[in-house]
């Protein structure tokens, strides 16, 4: 058990900034995923805290003790790469006793600590088998238990799935989940993969350049991103970006002017409150919204935006309507398995102005606090 | 444009059989998916159609004609690789040229031009022809890449896994182009891969393939709501469906040691007294099950919510019925239900999956 403190973290590579100025604190027992697209200072944040490289400033905190100049093999985590590297040659029990064995921990104790960690895997069946002999999943369960024999602190792991098929990829994070409900060990994951951090992450660290975006709960960074990079980054599919400019009527409604299609909608009262505040009236921004917050009608409704339908896409339980605004524009609507628009079809569009977020196009910040 | 027929095709490597007394026949201008796991034979049936690979047994017909002894290149067929195979210092007009410019096809240019003109046409890249591929959008190098394919008028495009090496933005992008440029081009489209959501949203037919077999060929909706096996059923649909082995006592279901308990409906309890099972296995969707607060019929579950994913526009929530067993339900994020809490599971018995325990095969109801 371990809480994890980085404070101010910088680490170069030669000219580039690998980390900027990271600031963060992985409360005991949490389940923190780092997130961002390749190169953005994820895994150089994983491996500064696991000891793997030492950040050129700043300090590394375990459980309040500086770890920041103590070797790897000092900080008490376990390093999961690829859940795969086993043994060939030594059976299950082995291949989990092994870490313990080269300790030279009594035979007791190893027994023990196995039967443990076979207990949380429910992997009681496979024992006596070969690594070879094993379903992917349960070489999984294997690499992992001997990961939790040594009882580490924390645990990081630094995309562990990445490389396998979606079915096999969706059936680990929910594997990977539950074992953190089970054992409750800190945990830092790094991954690319969206999915896997929203599904996953107590909270989700998103990274991009060097520098820390966003910390918060999937559902806050899903619903409230700070910046057009973290809305972009998260979802699936991914948010809408609407160019609009805002004005009043005569009435003093508050209105915004979708600029490629030249239609205006009204927005809500805390909408309208945020854009006077902040001095949004007759500037330009951009409206984010994502999928099922789209409204769609088949008939033609007062105030909608007209557009027509360029793909459907049926996966099952939802669908997705990919509509055409204008000639460059898309926008993805998510709608209920039962609303199939035929391609062509015209189809009318609102918002529900109650989760939409707002950026302004100049820092790409969002204005909604 | 053409239809492809596969008549007990078989292929071995070694011990292996990659591919096992398969039959397909995939109609002009389907665009056809074959669906599976790594090793399922989806490739080599690919690679069978288009004659990098010959098979040991069996036929293949393109228009009824058959084309066993025929080379790849006789064969008309076109394999479109993913975009990035653009010529980068090329205008996007020389690279619909290049394959046209072959010494052996030795055509006009006159000819040439006409051709590549048509084809900007119909894949709407008319405005992009003298710009060069670096500074095009994802969609417009799709367009381009299947651009260059067409312009050989082949008959059959064929690909495998084109997406799989974007990342995830760029392939939900690319889904959506790929479906509207096939609904374009009108042409056959034979495609392959190992995600379900691929072939949910652009197939018009699926082919689910396992160890070289073909387990179930049918519209996405068909294969989605009616799958014909246990693998089936578990392979399409995000997040998967729940499967359990019950026991039929009358008309309820029992699953583990009376852990869960359904009623089946009256057309379910004759279907299965008629093939007289009394075990079976269970499948519900996660979508198919209603997480509640109150009780609200004989369906309804006692559980505790063992741990939630966030998926953004919906939950999937982990239920523990008892120690061994979890179900999946989806429910939508405005209803914050939190870890430990006491719920009731409402299963929708009328969306059930029932397959029998030994074959593992539909029982229809």
């Amino acid at each position: 058990m371990a809480e994890i403190l980085l404070k101010e973290i910088t680490k170069r590579f030669e000219k580039t900034i690998a980390v900027n100025d990271l600031n963060m604190k992985i409360s005991d027992r949490e389940f923190l995923v780092l997130l961002g697209p390749s190169g953005c200072g994820k895994t150089t944040t994983l491996r500064c805290i696991s000891g793997l490289e030492v950040p050129d400033e700043g300090r590394i905190y375990i459980d309040g003790v500086d770890v920041t100049t103590k070797r790897a093999s000092q900080r008490d985590i376990a390093f999961v790469f690829q859940l795969y590297a086993l043994y060939p040659h030594m059976n299950v029990y082995n291949n989990i006793a092994f870490p313990l064995v080269t300790q030279r921990v009594p035979k007791q104790k190893v027994k023990e600590e196995v039967d443990r960690a076979v207990k949380i895997l429910r992997i009681g069946h496979i024992l006596k088998k070969r690594p070879r002999e094993l379903a992917g999943g349960d070489q999984q369960r294997v690499a992992l238990g001997r990961a939790l024999v040594r009882r580490p602190k924390a645990f990081l792991l630094d995309e562990p799935i990445g490389t396998l098929d979606a079915k096999f990829r969706e059936e680990m994070r929910a594997e990977l989940k539950r074992l953190h409900v089970d054992i409750g060990a800190t945990t830092v994951y790094v991954t690319h993969d969206q999915v896997e951090a929203m599904s996953m992450g107590d909270r989700i660290a998103i990274m991009n350049l060097g520098v820390l975006q966003q910390v918060g709960t999937p559902t806050q960074v899903y619903r409230n991103p700070n910046n057009l990079f973290v809305a972009n980054f998260i979802g699936s599919p991914g948010m809408n970006f609407v160019k609009c400019l805002v004005h009043k009527d005569g009435a003093g409604k508050v209105l915004v002017n979708v600029v490629s299609v030249d239609q205006s909608l009204e927005v809500s009262d805390k909408l309208k409150k945020i854009l006077i505040d902040k001095g949004f009236i007759d500037k330009e921004i951009i409206l984010g919204v994502r999928p099922e917050d789209v409204i769609l009608s088949l008939s033609r409704k007062e105030g909608y935006i007209d557009t027509s339908v360029y793909v459907v896409e049926a996966t099952g339980s939802y669908n997705i309507i990919d509509v055409i605004l204008s000639r460059k524009e898309k926008l993805r609507v998510r709608t209920s398995s039962a609303v199939e628009p035929a391609v062509n079809e015209r189809v009318y569009l609102n918002f529900d102005m109650d989760r939409i977020t707002i950026f302004d196009p100049g820092t790409e910040n969002s204005i909604m606090e | 444009m053409a239809d492809v027929k596969l008549s007990s095709i078989t292929k071995s490597f070694g011990d292996i059989t990659a591919v096992d007394d398969m039959s397909l026949d995939i109609k002009n201008k389907e665009f056809f998916v074959l669906l599976g796991p790594t090793g399922a034979g989806k490739t080599t049936t690919l690679r069978i159609i288009s004659g990098l690979e010959k098979q040991d047994k069996g036929d293949v017909f393109l228009d009824g004609q058959n084309v066993n002894d025929m080379g790849p290149a006789l064969r008309d067929v076109a394999f479109v690789f993913q975009y990035y195979t653009l010529y980068p210092t090329f205008t996007v007009r020389q690279n619909l040229e290049f394959p046209l410019k072959s010494r052996m096809r030795n055509l006009p240019q006159d000819e040439i031009n006409n051709r590549v003109d048509q084809v900007s046409k119909v894949l709407n890249i008319e405005e992009l022809l003298d710009r060069s591929t670096l500074n095009l959008s994802g969609g417009e190098m799709q367009r381009v890449a299947i651009g260059r394919a067409i312009v050989r008028t082949p008959r059959v495009f064929l690909m495998d896994e084109p997406l799989s090496n974007l990342d995830a933005k760029l392939r939900e992008e690319m889904r959506v182009e790929l479906a509207r440029i096939h609904l374009e081009l009108e042409e056959t489209f034979i495609y392959v891969t190992h995600d379900q959501i691929e072939a949910m949203t652009m197939a018009d037919r699926i082919g689910v393939l396992n160890e070289g077999r073909i387990l179930q060929i049918g519209k996405p909706d068909d294969i989605y709501e009616r799958p014909a096996c246990v693998f089936v059923a578990r392979f399409v649909g995000s997040p998967s469906i729940n499967t359990f082995e019950a026991v039929i006592d009358k008309d309820k279901l029992v699953i583990g040691d009376k852990d869960m308990i359904c009623c089946l409906s009256r057309e379910q309890c004759r279907s299965l007294e008629k093939i007289n099972k009394k075990k079976i296995i269970f499948g519900i969707r996660p979508e198919d099950i209603e997480v509640t607060r109150d009780e609200k019929d004989d369906n309804s579950i006692r559980s505790e919510v063992y741990f939630s994913q966030s998926m953004g526009a919906e939950d999937i929530l982990n239920l523990s019925i008892s120690r061994d067993i979890l179900l999946r339900a989806i429910s939508p994020p405005k209803i914050l239900i939190k870890t430990g809490e006491k719920v009731f599971a409402n299963i929708n018995m009328d969306r059930a999956h029932l397959f029998d325990a030994d074959t593992e095969n539909r029982i229809k109801c």
